[in-house]
């Protein structure tokens, strides 16, 4: 039977599994009510906070930013370093041209880059700043740029410690640095316990931030289009992430790669799009560019408008930055590992670029674009995509049907991204083979109408808690292998200064 | 050390006769003939996760395949005819790799089969010939 038989079975079977309910507002609620309760315990166990004042402070918070803050001072703000040396690298002026044709720079980071810009950069900046304030932005702003030191120890180690088969594939990521970077410090036992952590985190990753929170907004800002509670897709999410499986299937499953190769391409021009078009309102409000910074930094250091005050806004910013850029997570190190090179110091110091692209770029648009068009305030009561939504509504009327393509595209683009990164996962915990694959992917496809059916509440705390674990095992592993990454980078710019890696052009 | 001519070559009737009339140039010349074929590639396209992880494999059998299938027989025959002939597949944009391999070899000319494509999009994006005939830095011969 062939994959896209198989698929077509699964859409059938799940079809006829949501059949007795008679109300279709009745498939929504039930799968709610049934996954609501499991995706709150989970959440309430990875989320253990102590309070701190009026705010409650997640632990898994201080954890990426201690994180963050250690590598950014260990590597000598490197992030500040090489963005020289990272441009460099990207125009391909250290590339040997008998290499063409080999993954660039460039593509590594581009495609890692859409792995990443996704409904965190549109919806979750939008929750960010309706709790934390317009104050979440600068902590936001400020977890970016530290997180470009964690991103560029991942990406280092994911190229340093990949494995390349005898077939040329190569496969990278915190399982294989996790488990051969530790193996080579004599605690192979720790490197394979904490890789075998990541990876069924990183399973559970892929389900929820890589797919439920991703097919939950992009239904969101469907039906906010489409007319709102009038609107005839108001209560089947099932429908919509029955469609969105079936889209999703075609691509992973029945192997349809034009249309990921067409997502993939589309996607460069919605970030550029989604760009002008947050460059296009916050001119039309020229005049208030000023109050809207003043807004950010008084929000930042006085916790006004924040639920919980200063620590509230801090907290909003950076599980929001983090939950974006997944620096620290090392999911966006899978990607990155695929390059071509000899130095894997390159490519971490190519993948600081991609915090600061999604993060302090796209991330701090989207909150400029709220926080100016006044949107705290006439939109009080609303998050998520929703906020931003009104946010654009505000400029063009017709600016959140724009919205909702790129929110699809992006939405799409991940949602594949981390199909992929799950894929890994599953494969190196249960092995390579077409079946394995198939269960993974079918599992996932469920995730996807799951996702769209219930409420961004308890969906996105599942998103933020499986994210926050994979980032327990990967910084763990950060920590100890960090000063590998040290010997790396600096035996590569020493190089670079002498003159032993010339350029080519 | 023999003149060098650059023959580029694709497998196609057009890049056939265009190999028969460069084979009787070089062989009159007693130029050795070097047969370039490019494989059209850009490293800023966008790549899906799936393709990064399979690019060498994908690279290595692009390049066995475009050796063996398209260079190899060429090359064969012609040396079986006597004639002195080398040959290279390599990636990039076709006419600019054309134009490198022809500096870096200090090659006489170029030779290059006349496009067929006479469309809109030849029109609008070029093809390689006119785009070797503006870059090359040698002289380019277009057989039609």
């Amino acid at each position: 039977m062939s994959y896209l038989n198989l698929f077509k079975l699964f859409a059938l079977v799940l079809a006829l599994m949501l059949m007795p309910f008679t109300a279709q507002a009745s498939i929504d609620e039930a799968i709610n009510n049934a996954v609501a309760p499991v995706a709150n315990a989970v959440s309430s166990v990875i989320f253990f906070s102590v309070p701190v004042g009026e705010a409650q402070l997640p632990l898994i918070v201080l954890w990426l930013i201690i994180a963050a803050t250690v590598f950014t001072l260990y590597f000598g703000f490197i992030q500040f370093r090489v963005v020289g040396q990272a441009i460099r690298l990207i125009r391909g002026v250290y590339d040997d041209p008998k290499h063409a044709g080999e993954v660039s720079h460039f593509q590594a980071l581009a495609t890692a880059v859409s792995g990443t810009v996704g409904l965190g950069n549109i919806a979750g900046v939008a929750v960010a700043v309706a709790i934390g304030g317009p104050g979440a932005t600068f902590w936001m702003i400020l977890a970016g740029l530290l997180g470009m030191a964690s991103k560029f120890t991942e990406c280092t180690l994911g190229v340093k410690y990949r494995n390349e088969y005898p077939d040329g594939s190569v496969s990278g990521g915190p399982m294989y640095y996790l488990s051969k970077g530790l193996a080579l410090q004599n605690k192979a036992a720790l490197g394979k316990f904490l890789a075998v952590f990541f990876a069924i985190a990183c399973i559970f990753g892929s389900f929820g931030g890589g797919n439920m929170f991703q097919a939950n907004q992009a239904f969101q800002q469907v039906v906010i289009v489409t007319g709102g509670a009038s609107s005839f897709m108001a209560d089947k999410g099932w429908l919509f992430g029955l469609i969105l499986a079936v889209l999703t299937g075609a691509v992973i499953v029945g192997g349809i790669k034009s249309i990921a190769r067409v997502t993939e391409k589309l996607v460069p021009f919605m970030a550029i799009w989604y760009l002008v078009a947050c460059l296009i309102i916050i001119l039309m409000n020229f005049d208030k560019i000023g109050w809207a910074f003043s807004q950010i930094f008084e929000g930042a250091f006085t916790g006004a408008g924040a639920t919980g005050g200063v620590i509230g806004a801090l907290i909003q910013g950076f599980k929001r930055a983090a939950f974006s850029n997944e620096a620290g997570v090392g999911s966006a190190s899978i990607a990155h590992s695929a390059v071509r090179t000899t130095e894997p110091a390159t490519e971490g110091i190519v993948s600081t670029l991609e915090p600061f692209i999604d993060t302090v770029v796209i991330c701090t648009m989207t909150a400029l674009v709220i926080v100016i068009t006044g949107s705290l305030t006439s939109g009080a009561g609303l998050t998520g995509v929703e906020l931003t939504s009104h946010a654009f509504g505000s400029a063009f009327s017709w600016f959140p049907y724009l919205l909702s393509v790129a929110v699809l595209l992006f939405a799409f683009s991940t949602m594949i991204s981390w199909s992929y990164y799950g894929l890994k996962a599953w494969t190196y915990l249960v092995g390579e083979g077409k079946t394995q694959e198939l269960i993974f992917k079918f599992v996932f496809l469920v995730f996807i109408v799951i996702g769209s059916s219930m409420s961004l509440g308890p969906v996105i705390d599942f998103s933020d808690a499986m994210i926050f674990a994979m980032s327990i095992a990967n910084i763990i592993g950060l920590y100890m292998l960090m000063p590998v990454v040290k010997r790396e980078v600096n035996q590569y710019l020493a190089k670079i200064k002498s003159g032993e890696i010339k350029r080519v052009r | 050390m023999s003149d060098i001519y650059i023959l580029a070559y694709d497998g196609s009737p057009a890049a056939r006769r265009t190999a028969e009339f460069a084979a009787g140039r070089a062989k009159l010349a007693q130029a050795q003939l070097h047969i370039v074929h490019v494989l059209e590639w850009s490293p800023y396209s966008f790549l899906t996760q799936e393709e990064l992880a399979e690019r060498h494999q994908r690279r290595t059998q692009e390049l066995e395949r475009a050796t063996q299938s398209i260079l190899e027989p060429l090359v064969s025959e012609l040396t079986a005819a006597g004639q002195t002939v080398t040959s290279e597949v390599r990636y990039g944009n076709v006419a600019k790799t054309i134009n490198e391999i022809a500096t870096e070899k200090a090659a006489k000319v170029i030779y290059v089969a006349k496009s067929n494509e006479t469309g809109l999009a030849s029109r609008l994006l070029g093809n390689v010939p006119s785009a070797l005939i503006q870059i090359a830095a040698v002289p380019v011969v277009v057989v039609p």
